[in-house]
């Protein structure tokens, strides 16, 4: 059975002159993913790593200069009714629910919206009152008339994916569901996009930079860096033994660890080092880990394939065995 | 004499015509080299205490207690003195560093301009001087002083937010949510900077963040708040591993240790809202959301207990002063 999202060798660029041209800023630089059915993928980076324009990728909002994304395993297609029945399967859920939800308009009428856009058959009503229910906020018919302003920020939340989730996605893609929440209602947030995952089978892809939101819900997780994915396998053993320097960087600077803090932050996508695209900040070249390795000179010169999208747990770096 | 020294803090802020008590009876204290951790959710009152201390409440804000500051008690200080104080005496790093800086001003003359008010000697050129070594200080290149605040990552941004709150070489920095919107390699060198200022300089920090987890790492001692009160405080790590409070408890969990199977597919939160501090519930405010609540919660209006060990709770299970 094929995936029910794919990115296959994707490529998505800026401030290019023409269609035709490579843009100069390769945001997403050559990505494989592939989410199941059922499945809880995570995507972590940091800020300006790409994985905001992955999900836009994805979702049909940017369009790949090279590579594709299949759904079921078709390629999407970009023309506006096919993109309007595509979103309507996928949807999306955003950081600040404050700033995803109109302050003037009630509960209810932020929920039908989608419902009359993609005209769906049944009772508005009805419909409204289940994805309300769907996302925890019972009984329904009390949120109906509320305003955005009158709710607290997790209910804010849960009327945004109450909104996903009126339209009978079959996935669901969070870009930093909890971020901007408070510590109590986080994991209450959380609960809810597993709960959905195991009643409703849903498959979701979160956007984080929080590796604790992967290690709480998702199955596999996925490292980018500057516009790869530079690890990926089963949450649980890219969490318990990471193998690439940059990942176990990440993990180092959690409360009540030996931090090895990088210097500096992620690159400009426009100037993508040679060689592995990590190794201006890699702390094993600094200290000799690289060298007595023997693969100190390929790390900046050598580059690095591409991870494939499935299986298991695999580094894009020479010291975990990679090759070009 | 510690650097700090909060007692009984009430703070009430004037809504529509009602009263609004945002503090009810808070007492802190902060030692110089010493950070202290102030948690808590959304509106429990850990900004408002933050706004307190330099008093930048808004007018018709209701403020009883004591806040000495080396000494000086702040409440009382005439406007002249309270001028001298901000940026010298104690000084603060917002959240969100895109909206705390002037975006249609250089870095350089944003950080050279408390230095151009407090020391006398200083002209226009020796303070642009010292607002460059103060960015080198925290990370920043020197030339960054020339740039416009949209020019700097948020970062550099909350680098040059710290420069600031150094300028004047406070002893008290009070830094609210410092790395809320950073990632987390930004954020670990967000907060190892402020741990070397407290180190080197002998400072005094009180850091406030929702995040328990972080203010465990880096805290001598946390005061978590709920519902206006300081409902467990304590040394920082013991804190965070072995919370007494059943809401300091529901905070840690809220963030999983990675590798620790019992949250693995399990997040943690906590049911319900923190209370309206206008309809505050009878008996122990945190009892509508309580995992542990008995008859006396909903009757008792519980009081931090005595020092034990160097830790207190405010909880009727743990020997919290009725």
């Amino acid at each position: 059975m094929s995936p029910v999202l794919e990115a296959r060798g994707l490529h998505v660029g800026f401030g290019a002159r023409s269609r035709a041209a490579v843009p100069p800023i390769r945001a997403v630089d050559g990505v494989e993913l592939a989410v199941e059915r059922g499945e809880v993928l995570a995507l972590a980076g940091e800020s300006g790593c790409g994985k905001t324009t992955l999900a836009r990728a994805l979702l049909g909002l940017e369009r790949p200069y090279r590579g594709e994304v299949r759904f079921h395993g078709e390629p999407l297609r970009y023309t506006s009714r096919a993109l309007r029945a595509y979103r309507r399967r996928v949807q999306l859920v955003l950081q600040d629910p404050t700033g995803a939800l109109n302050p003037r308009r009630t509960v209810y009428e932020a929920i039908a919206e989608g419902v009359r856009i993609h005209r769906l058959p049944g009772d508005e009503r009805d419909l409204v009152a289940r994805a309300l229910s769907l996302a925890g906020l019972r009984p329904p018919e009390r949120f109906f008339a509320r305003y955005p302003h009158e709710l607290s920020g997790g209910q804010r939340q849960r009327v945004v994916i109450a909104g996903a989730l009126a339209l009978e996605p079959e996935m669901i893609v969070a870009d930093e569901p909890v971020s901007s929440l408070d510590a109590s209602v986080r994991g209450e947030i959380l609960a809810l996009l597993l709960s959905l995952r195991d009643q409703l089978g849903l498959s979701v892809l979160v956007v984080t930079h929080d590796l604790g939101l992967a290690w709480n819900i998702a199955d596999r997780l996925a490292v980018m860096y500057l516009g790869r994915i530079v690890e990926s396998g089963p949450a649980e053993e890219v969490l318990a033994a990471p193998k690439h320097p940059y990942t176990t960087a990440l993990l180092s600077v959690l409360p009540g660890r030996t931090p090895v803090i990088l210097k500096g932050e992620t690159p400009d996508p426009s100037r993508v080092p040679a060689g592995c695209r990590f190794h201006p900040r890699c702390p094993a070249l600094v200290d000799g880990t690289a060298q007595r390795a023997r693969v100190n000179g390929r790390c900046v010169t050598q580059e690095l394939t591409v991870l494939p999208a499935t299986g298991g747990h695999r580094a894009a770096c020479l010291l975990a065995g990679a090759t070009a | 004499m510690s650097l700090l020294d909060i007692r009984d803090l009430h703070v009430t802020y004037r809504v529509g015509g009602g009263g609004l008590p945002a503090v009810r009876g808070v007492d802190l204290t902060v030692h110089e080299g010493q950070t202290v951790g102030l948690a808590g959710e959304s509106g429990c009152g850990k900004s408002t205490m933050a706004g307190a201390v330099l008093r930048l409440l808004p007018a018709g804000t209701t403020i009883t207690g004591e806040v000495r500051l080396a000494g000086d008690d702040v409440l009382t200080m005439s406007w002249g003195k309270l001028r001298a104080v901000r940026w010298s005496a104690a000084s603060i790093v917002f959240q969100g560093a895109m909206h705390a800086l002037n975006p249609v001003r250089r870095i350089g003359t944003q950080i050279a301009e408390p230095i151009l008010l407090h020391d006398a000697k200083a002209t226009p050129k020796t303070a642009l001087r010292r607002a460059g070594e103060l960015l080198e200080r925290v990370g920043v290149p020197a030339w960054r002083a020339q740039s416009y605040p949209h020019e700097l990552s948020g970062g550099q941004r909350q680098r040059a937010m710290i420069a600031m709150a150094l300028a004047c070489s406070p002893k008290l920095i009070i830094a609210d949510e410092p790395t809320t919107a950073l990632d987390v390699m930004v954020q670990a060198q967000v907060l190892a900077l402020l741990a070397e200022v407290v180190e080197e300089q002998r400072v005094g920090l009180l850091l406030i963040s929702h995040d328990l987890s972080v203010l465990s790492a880096s805290c001598d001692r946390i005061a978590v708040m709920y519902a206006g009160r300081v409902v467990e405080e304590g040394p920082g790590h013991e804190l965070f591993t072995a919370p007494r409070h059943p809401y300091a408890r529901a905070l840690a969990a809220a963030f999983p240790v990675i590798g620790d199977p019992v949250s693995r597919r399990a997040p943690k939160g906590l049911p319900g809202d923190p209370p309206d501090p206008r309809e505050l519930p009878p008996g122990c405010p945190f009892h509508p959301r309580c995992p542990d609540v008995v008859a006396d919660c909903r009757e008792v209006d519980v009081r931090l207990s005595a020092p034990d060990n160097g830790r207190r709770a405010a909880c009727v299970h743990t020997g919290g002063v009725r």
